[in-house]
């Protein structure tokens, strides 16, 4: 396992959010460390979504610091901004690709937006990125209609790749996935974060996600980080929600299998 | 800059110790890609094998990563050998995953100009020819369910038709006043000004009657109603197929040709005619202000004149047109709504093709109507 380090490249503190009278977040505050893979999980409606969309800018806050790599979200310029959201990429729950664009451009869209490189190194660059997530090159001339539910989310992985970020933020990756899918795509995750020293955010409701690859799982409820830690801290925390969760009958059979992945 | 990334080379003998240092990230791949194509031109002759020493190399991405592989492959596909020294232990997966890719090369697609030109224009053919196997696919099964719910009128659905009825019927109906008033004016105009040099003012009423009642006004109005409707109809269509409510319909057992396009047609072909009559007299409206404003024609003469210009077979020429201009125009919007696949590009292109397709067809429809109504002698 990669040792995280004790670095927050994304500290947030007091976030508040809501919408009309609604809060969803209320005084939230939660660390993700450099090198670690973070898995939110909560009860459908919690505000996973809200939290990663409000990290990430696309939703507005109310009060509360976000700071991303050390910057403070509302304290920075436009172009640390830009700066900042180069060194992340995010992969959304339905992929989001865009449509009209072939496999291969969707990959290569943040390349030649941001870098001056030659096309053929652009080219290379991004069939080796659809090689690495499991792709192989040849559906790169493909459209995002003519992909099965894995390749979209495998695609997406590749787009959110593409500048090699710091971080990727996934919402719910293997969601719409069959079994076995999933677990690939858990260790394509897992593969991908050694090899390319990343820090992953992933709001998950899938249990053996939880159990194979992150290395710390955060609890959201009412607003909050009601706890945050490691499997076995989930496994013997008497929160009853967590304890629902984490020693239910369906998490029974994942922390089982986990285990005889490990042993 | 202490954050370049830099590479040089330095020939021994044959041998070439390559010295990489920096960063090799994705801000610095393109100056790196230019070294190396330098550096492997240069020495890619003289060079029987290369060393290259990452020890110094601060940091390494999959930009860097691929571009150390391009090197590698620079020499080592020339039958050269080629090492990596010295590279950090955290990056040696990295490199691996590089060397593993991109092996296969992709079969270069190779199309000539008029090859392509020709290739366009054989498809456009055969769409032409398949747009019309579909509009007259949908005229059948909508006959077919015409039929049906003669039979069974109950099974019609009257509800859906009332609401698109006021959808694309009553809603439309300040517009269309609108602009066929203003186009009955501007003829009006138009003809008095030309007519006045010969002294024949007062014929700018017969113009205006017949045109707008034959001709004009149901044309008007069938535009109108493409540009307003019929896009709608396939914009809804187009996002229910994309969403998969099409196909949730026929798992259950529902006709979307039934439950869907019947209605939207129905209240198509029922709001035509009224619009039709209503631009109609809206046009005549428009045209008679402007003779009594501008042309000096009082309104009494206005009618009088009227009265006698036209005749109730002009006006049944206009009206008859109308349904069949709507069943037009909303088949089509129905054909092409069913035509759109998953992507909302494609949404767009159907949505534009509809109305480009419909007031094609409605001017076709309104040419083989004129030679029909003059084989009769209406």
């Amino acid at each position: 396992m990669v040792r995280a380090s004790n670095e927050a490249v994304i500290k947030v503190r007091d976030l508040v959010v809501g919408f009309g009278d609604a809060k969803v977040l209320d005084g939230l505050s939660v660390d993700v460390f450099r090198g670690e893979i973070l898995g939110f999980v909560g009860a459908s409606g919690a505000g996973k979504s809200v939290l990663l969309r409000t990290i990430i800018g696309l939703l507005p806050r109310r009060s509360g610091t976000i700071e991303v790599f050390g910057l403070d979200r509302n304290a920075t310029s436009e172009a640390e901004r830009e700066g900042m959201e180069r060194r992340w990429g995010v992969l959304f729950q339905q992929g989001a690709l865009f449509s009209s664009l072939t496999v291969r451009q969707n990959v290569q869209f943040p390349m030649r937006e941001y870098l001056k490189l030659s096309s053929r190194l652009i080219d290379e660059i991004a069939l080796a990125k659809l090689e690495m997530v499991g792709l192989s090159p040849d559906v790169g001339d493909k459209y995002p209609a003519e992909l099965s539910g894995g390749m979209t989310k495998r695609v997406a992985l590749a787009r959110a790749l593409a500048l090699d970020p710091e971080i990727v933020f996934l919402d719910e990756p293997t969601s719409g996935l069959d079994p076995i899918g999933a677990g690939e795509f858990d260790d394509l995750i897992r593969t991908l974060q050694r090899t390319l020293g990343l820090t992953v955010f992933m709001v998950t409701h899938d249990l053996d996600s939880l159990h194979t690859v992150c290395d710390r799982i955060a609890v959201m409820a009412d607003g909050k980080v009601i706890t945050a830690g490691p499997i076995p801290a989930m496994l013997a925390s008497e929160h009853p929600w967590v304890k629902a969760y984490f020693r239910g009958k369906r998490s029974r059979v994942a922390a089982a299998t986990a285990a005889q992945n490990i042993g | 800059m202490a954050h370049e990334a830099v590479i040089e080379g330095r020939l021994t003998g044959n041998r070439l110790a390559v010295a990489a240092a920096g960063r090799w990230t994705v801000d610095h791949a393109g100056e790196l890609e230019r070294k190396i194509e330098a550096l492997v031109a240069r020495h890619r002759g003289a060079a029987a094998g290369v060393d290259i020493d990452m020890a110094k190399v601060e940091r390494l991405d999959t930009f860097g990563a691929w571009l150390l592989e391009r090197l590698v492959r620079g020499f080592s596909g020339t039958g050269k050998e080629a090492r990596v020294v010295g590279l950090p232990d955290h990056y040696r997966g990295l490199v691996e995953e590089a060397h593993a890719v991109n092996r296969r090369a992709l079969p270069p697609v190779r199309n000539g100009a008029l090859t392509t030109a020709l290739a366009i224009v054989g498809r456009r053919v055969s769409d032409v020819g398949r747009d019309f196997v579909l509009i007259m696919q949908m005229l059948g099964q909508v006959t077919a369910i015409g039929l049906k719910s003669l039979v069974r009128p109950w099974s019609f659905r009257f509800t859906s038709l009332v609401h698109h009825l006021d959808r694309v019927g009553w809603r439309a109906v300040p517009i269309i006043l609108l602009i066929t008033l203003l186009i009955g004016a501007i003829i009006a105009q138009q003809g008095i000004f030309h007519f006045r040099r010969f002294g024949a003012e007062v014929y700018v009423v017969d113009m205006l009657g017949i045109l707008m009642l034959r001709e004009v006004g149901v044309l008007m109005v069938a535009i109108m109603v493409a540009g307003r409707s019929g896009s709608a109809y396939t914009a809804e269509l187009g996002s229910m197929k994309m969403r998969e409510e099409i196909d949730a319909l026929r798992t259950m057992g529902f006709d979307p040709v039934e439950v869907l396009i019947m209605p939207r047609l129905g209240a198509l072909m029922l709001a035509m005619p009224m619009l039709a009559f209503i631009g109609a007299m809206a046009a005549l409206y428009g045209g008679g202000l402007v003779c009594w404003v501008y042309g000096g024609i009082s309104p009494d003469v206005f009618l009088a004149r009227l009265k006698e210009a036209i005749s109730l077979d002009d006006f049944v020429v206009g009206i008859v047109k109308a349904p069949f201009m709507a069943l037009m125009i909303g088949v089509v919007a129905s054909v092409q709504g069913l035509e759109v696949k998953g992507s909302t590009e494609s949404l767009g292109l159907k949505t534009t093709d509809s109305v480009v397709k419909s007031i094609f067809l409605v001017i076709v429809l309104d040419g083989l109507f004129a030679m029909f109504f003059a084989a009769i002698g209406m």
